[in-house]
């Protein structure tokens, strides 16, 4: 009944003129503008020849991408090519918030260690990074580190592993045979670990004791999986990349690729991030009051018992949420490949795409759609995400 | 509050007023030109030879001329030209839209870009056509030996297309590192990243000029795809379109009639009656085309027949250094295909 | 005193085998950075000349800059009506100097100032127009064009944030739904992509024939960018302010915007200059990108400079130049956002 009510009466409520004007003029604006964009984007279009639709995306691009995770060449579609820039963002993407967490975490708890030295050094690194321009940093990498590492001749070579020149690093590929015996340890392995923090857990409650889990862990990993591949005649090589001479022209030929656009956009987001990182550790941690570091030594935790108990589950209350911003700026700032020319979704087809076949309404419109989607999907998780440690710890 | 609000949205709407108001109507450009004192021209940002600008900022190369011709054909003043820089990538956009008059930016004239973009070309200044360069070192005298390289490209362009039919038709493996912007393709092979770089023969000459050691380079011999630049001007204006096509072509007539800067004053006196029509000394060429009876006279006088325009901007004595003699830009009587329409 | 270092320094550098290799490890850091750093910078620098050629002394070759200082400031604007850029900034450098010294009242009045009339003023000055030279859009680069983006884009999305600010917390639903879609879908895109849209769509959009600068598409383009972010630090400022400034307001028989505009507003805007600052030197780092959708601002300089023929290779020089300008300015502008914050939250207990 009163649900009933309620809503009767804001009905009524917005059902006053007062209120419904201005909302229907908000409305009435907004369709004008869309109409208006739209009739004007068609006789546009209509005078230029140009078709409108997305009939385009399963057209032959005609173009060649330098660094792709996916099939690709110039007789793939343009979808194809949407393709390639989207996983190259995402890759990119990803190894920056990998990074840029682990980085951001040590300089967060380096700027509060004792030692005088080391945190003043954490906080020049802060400051100074994220006082610069991202574009300016991904500058510096690209054009004044990448570009004067030694031609392809004299490349670098450590330890037989990585090959370094500038047009790129190489690593070696990883070919197993027998690969499923590994993978096969691998899930006993994972079995066994879920068991053993059961049987940890059922301790903790019954008995008070506690096993060390992560030892435990890690020796599982190793015994399991050295065991099937033992059993599974598994065998490991590595693929290096082989210089290859074609008159007097040298290149590196085979195993994985790394090229200097990605390396220079990697290192920028990584760092440039990391700062902001470390920022929300540092007020994470000293979020936690210092009663909590006593009253965990007073209940006989040692050091990283109460670190790991204690402090780091609340002060990652505090960190989590605006950290996800941060993931969410390093996508969006992954952009800035546009500037360097790494084919990331941006360049390849807001730029190349864009400028091969002209759709410009329906390639910015698609790229904005995917960064949203994205942007949407990944703040979503994280807000479930915090939902749930923010539950668990109430 | 309803005024309030009403206020609110009314200030909207001006706002947009405002941002919509800048409109120019496009009724004649050659009108428009006139109003405004000087002829919009776009060009490229910074191809030497064809279009470049100076420390001080003044710009000179075969494009550049074609923008003064024009000028010189409507004002009687070829200075009286503002240029305006555009990557490959804008050029059409800002045509189409109005900003330029006249897009004079080593564009390549093909089908897809004359009929499907409602453009018109107005002619070709040059003859170009796409090759490579690599290093000396490299010890490569044929396109055809380029296997596993990685090749500079700019993107956007036709080059890009064609490189990728050449490799495939030739069996050939390579990977495009492609750049927006030609300084950065060209800075990037410089600095190893690529093998080779490539974009049209003449603006590998010139793009030479700009790296640490020119010598070091070779130009192999292939000439993989066929690339006539000229001029652009939009398709609704067919006025606009002859004035500038024929701008084009009393510069070519005036080199195959022996008129050239120097001499055409004393052409004056001359009895030959192509030359007499040429200099608006006998019929009046200008009037079909809306302009001043001498207009072809000021074109020639102030920036030159076609023989002097290329010889001044890369002609075999300039650092571009691209010699004439053999190659199409020579005129039709001397073994090339430069042919001007009469102009009667 | 060298006890009480020494003693200090046991304490805090070398307290055990573990803190002490940390510190070795940090001395030898600065040891392998700032000795070559300085080295390069200052004492193996050219400072004078003229040309490329003159750089012998094997560190950085600052003539560089100079030959190019003009240019990377300036860009292509006419040296003859660079005072008027100039003027423009002292003017905007002034009044927020003059906010500091008087009295809490009139500082309304300055912010009416900074949003409505100086924008126009400064546009006057800069573009010409009423007995001015007019200097076109295409010309503006630098340094300048940066700031000028930046400025104009924070003083632009000032009003459209705070409305949107407003809508979010409106209890009429369309208005409140449509805000909030508004500023997510803002704040979901990178700032390259608005950019993209300013450049090369936005054109399409408009009847055919109808021109509207490059530059002021960019700029609207930043503006409404911005305006979602500005519009999120304000919720934030209204969302502060108790509940009883409301009904107390509402109480004495104030409408909506009679309510925001005398009793809300001025109080919540006081409360989010921090914010404010920080979002402005985030659009500040982020306005360098306009290079990328070819204008020619003061990386876009550096990189057209160091392919110069006679230049070649200079970048080095032209970036450590725009990241001393970068760093001092936003590491000022946060330093004072830190200052304020610290004031507000002490003020607020």
């Amino acid at each position: 009944m009163l649900r009933i009510e309620e809503i009767k009466n804001s009905v009524k409520k917005n059902l006053r003129l007062g209120n419904l004007i201005p909302q229907l003029l908000l409305l009435f604006t907004f369709v004008f503008i869309i109409y208006y964009f739209t009739s004007n984007a068609q006789t546009n279009m209509a005078s230029r020849n140009i078709s409108s639709g997305f009939d385009f995306l399963k057209t032959n691009s005609g173009f060649d991408v330098q660094f792709s995770l996916i099939d690709y060449d110039g007789s793939y579609s343009f979808g194809r090519a949407y393709l390639v820039g989207l996983l190259n963002t995402l890759l990119v993407s990803s190894f920056g918030i990998v990074f840029a967490t682990i980085l951001g975490f040590l300089v967060g708890v380096a700027r509060l260690s004792n030692n005088f030295l080391l945190s003043k050094l954490s906080q020049l690194y802060v400051e100074i990074l994220r006082n610069l321009p991202l574009i300016l940093q991904i500058f510096f990498w690209y054009f004044v580190v990448l570009r004067n590492l030694p031609s392809t001749e004299n490349s670098f070579i450590f330890l037989d592993f990585l090959i370094v020149n500038v047009q790129g690093a190489y690593f070696p590929k990883f070919i197993f045979t027998n690969f499923n015996a590994i993978f096969y340890g691998l899930v006993c392995a994972i079995l066994a670990i879920f068991l053993a923090r059961y049987y940890s857990k059922k301790l903790i409650y019954e008995r008070g004791k506690s096993l060390p889990v992560f030892k435990i862990s890690i020796l599982c990993l190793i015994l399991f999986t050295t065991i099937f591949a033992l059993i599974g005649n598994t065998d490991l090589q590595l693929k290096r990349a082989e210089l290859i001479q074609n008159f007097g022209i040298f290149n590196y030929v085979g195993g994985v690729k790394l090229v200097p656009e990605f390396l220079a956009l990697l290192f920028a987001l990584s760092l440039y991030t990391s700062t902001f990182i470390a920022e929300n550790v540092r007020a994470g941690i000293l979020s936690v009051g210092k009663g909590q570091k006593e009253a965990s030594k007073s209940l006989g935790f040692n050091n990283s018992q109460s670190l790991k108990l204690i402090i780091i589950p609340q002060a990652l209350r505090v960190i989590i949420p605006p950290t996800t911003n941060q993931y969410l700026n390093l996508l969006k700032n992954s952009s800035l490949a546009a500037g360097i020319g790494y084919p990331d979704l941006a360049s390849v087809f807001a730029g190349t795409a864009l400028s091969q076949t002209g759709k410009a309404i329906e390639i910015i419109f698609i790229v904005m759609l995917t960064y949203l989607s994205i942007s949407l999907i990944i703040s979503a998780f994280l807000n479930w995400y915090n939902h749930k440690i923010a539950f668990v710890e109430k | 509050m309803k005024t309030n609000i009403l206020k609110f949205f009314g200030s909207l709407a001006l706002l947009f007023a405002f941002v919509i108001s800048s409109v120019t109507a496009n009724a004649g450009t050659k009108d428009d030109v006139t109003k405004k004192g000087s002829l919009n021209c776009g060009v490229s940002q910074g191809v030497p030879g064809f279009s470049n600008a100076d420390a001080s900022g003044k710009w000179t190369g075969i494009d550049v001329d074609m923008c003064r011709a024009v000028a010189a054909a409507v004002f009687g003043d070829a200075n009286k030209v503002k240029y305006q820089p555009l990557s490959a990538k804008d050029r059409f956009e800002v045509l189409k839209s109005g900003q330029i008059d006249m897009l004079a930016r080593n564009t390549t004239w093909t089908l897809s870009r004359d009929a499907g973009l409602a453009l018109e070309f107005v002619g070709t200044n040059f003859y170009d056509g796409q090759g490579f360069i690599v290093r000396k070192a490299a010890k490569i005298n044929s396109a055809k030996k380029l296997n596993n390289v990685k090749v500079c490209v700019e993107t956007g362009t036709t080059t890009e297309l064609n490189l990728r039919d050449y490799f495939k038709a030739n069996n050939l493996k390579y990977e495009a590192v492609a750049f927006t912007k030609a300084d950065e393709a060209v800075a990037a092979y410089d600095a190893g990243r690529c093998d080779v770089y490539t974009t049209d023969k003449s603006g590998l000459a010139a793009q030479r000029t700009k790296m640490k050691n020119p010598a070091e380079h070779t130009v192999l011999p292939e000439t993989i795809s066929k690339e006539p630049l000229g001029p652009v001007v939009r398709g609704d204006d067919q006025n606009w379109k002859d004035i500038a096509s024929w701008s084009l072509y009393v510069m070519i007539e005036a080199e195959e009639l022996g008129v050239s800067s120097k001499n055409i004053d004393s052409m004056k006196s001359t009895d030959n009656p192509n030359i007499k029509r040429l200099l608006g000394l006998e019929g009046d060429t200008g009037k079909s085309l809306g302009l001043a009876p001498e207009w072809a006279y000021n074109i020639i006088k102030q920036v030159g027949n076609y023989g002097e325009v290329y010889e001044k901007n890369v002609g075999a004595n300039t650092p571009i250094g691209l010699a004439r003699s053999g190659s199409p830009n020579q005129l039709w009587t001397k073994g090339g295909i430069l042919y001007a329409p009469p102009v009667r | 005193m060298l006890i009480n270092f020494i003693q200090w320094s046991k304490k805090s550098l070398f307290s055990n085998w573990w803190n002490s290799l940390i510190t070795l490890f940090c001395i030898y850091l600065l040891f392998s950075i700032i000795p070559p750093f300085i080295n390069w910078a200052i004492l193996d620098a050219t400072f004078s000349g003229k040309l490329k050629t003159d750089c012998t002394a094997g560190g950085a070759c600052w003539v560089f800059i100079s030959v190019w200082f003009e240019k990377l400031m300036y860009g292509f604007y006419p040296v003859e009506h660079i005072w008027r850029i100039n003027l423009s900034f002292i003017i905007f450098i002034g009044t927020i100097g003059f906010s500091f010294f008087v009295r809490e009242k009139y500082k309304l009045y300055i912010l009416f100032f900074l949003i409505f009339i100086f924008p126009v003023i400064a546009f006057i000055l800069i573009r010409g127009g009423f007995g001015l030279t007019i200097v076109e859009t295409r010309e503006w680069g630098g340094l300048a064009l940066t700031f000028i983006l930046a400025i104009f884009g924070i003083i632009l999305s000032f009003p459209l944030g705070v409305l949107l600010a407003l809508g979010r917390r409106s209890e009429l639903p369309v208005i409140k739904y449509f805000c909030i879609c508004f500023i997510e879908t803002w704040r979901g895109i990178p700032l390259l992509t608005v950019l993209f849209a300013a450049a090369v769509m936005f054109p399409l959009l408009l009847p055919s024939g109808t021109f509207v600068d490059k530059l002021l598409r960019v700029a609207i383009g930043i503006a409404i960018f911005e305006s979602a972010y500005v519009a999120e630090v304000v919720r934030g400022g209204l969302q502060s302010l108790p509940r009883g400034q409301y009904d107390a307001a509402k109480s004495i028989g104030m409408g909506y915007w009679q309510m925001n505009f005398f009793v809300v507003l001025p109080q919540a805007i006081k409360t989010v200059i921090p914010g404010i600052t920080n979002t402005f030197i985030a659009l500040l780092k982020d306005t360098p990108l306009i290079y990328l959708v070819g204008m020619a601002e003061i990386l876009g300089i550096v990189n057209m400079a160091k392919a110069n023929p006679y230049w070649l290779g200079m970048a080095v020089e032209g970036y450590v130049f725009a990241a001393i300008i970068f760093g001092v300015v936003s590491f000022i502008l946060s330093s004072y956002s830190q200052k304020l914050e610290k004031k507000f939250s002490t003020e607020n207990k």
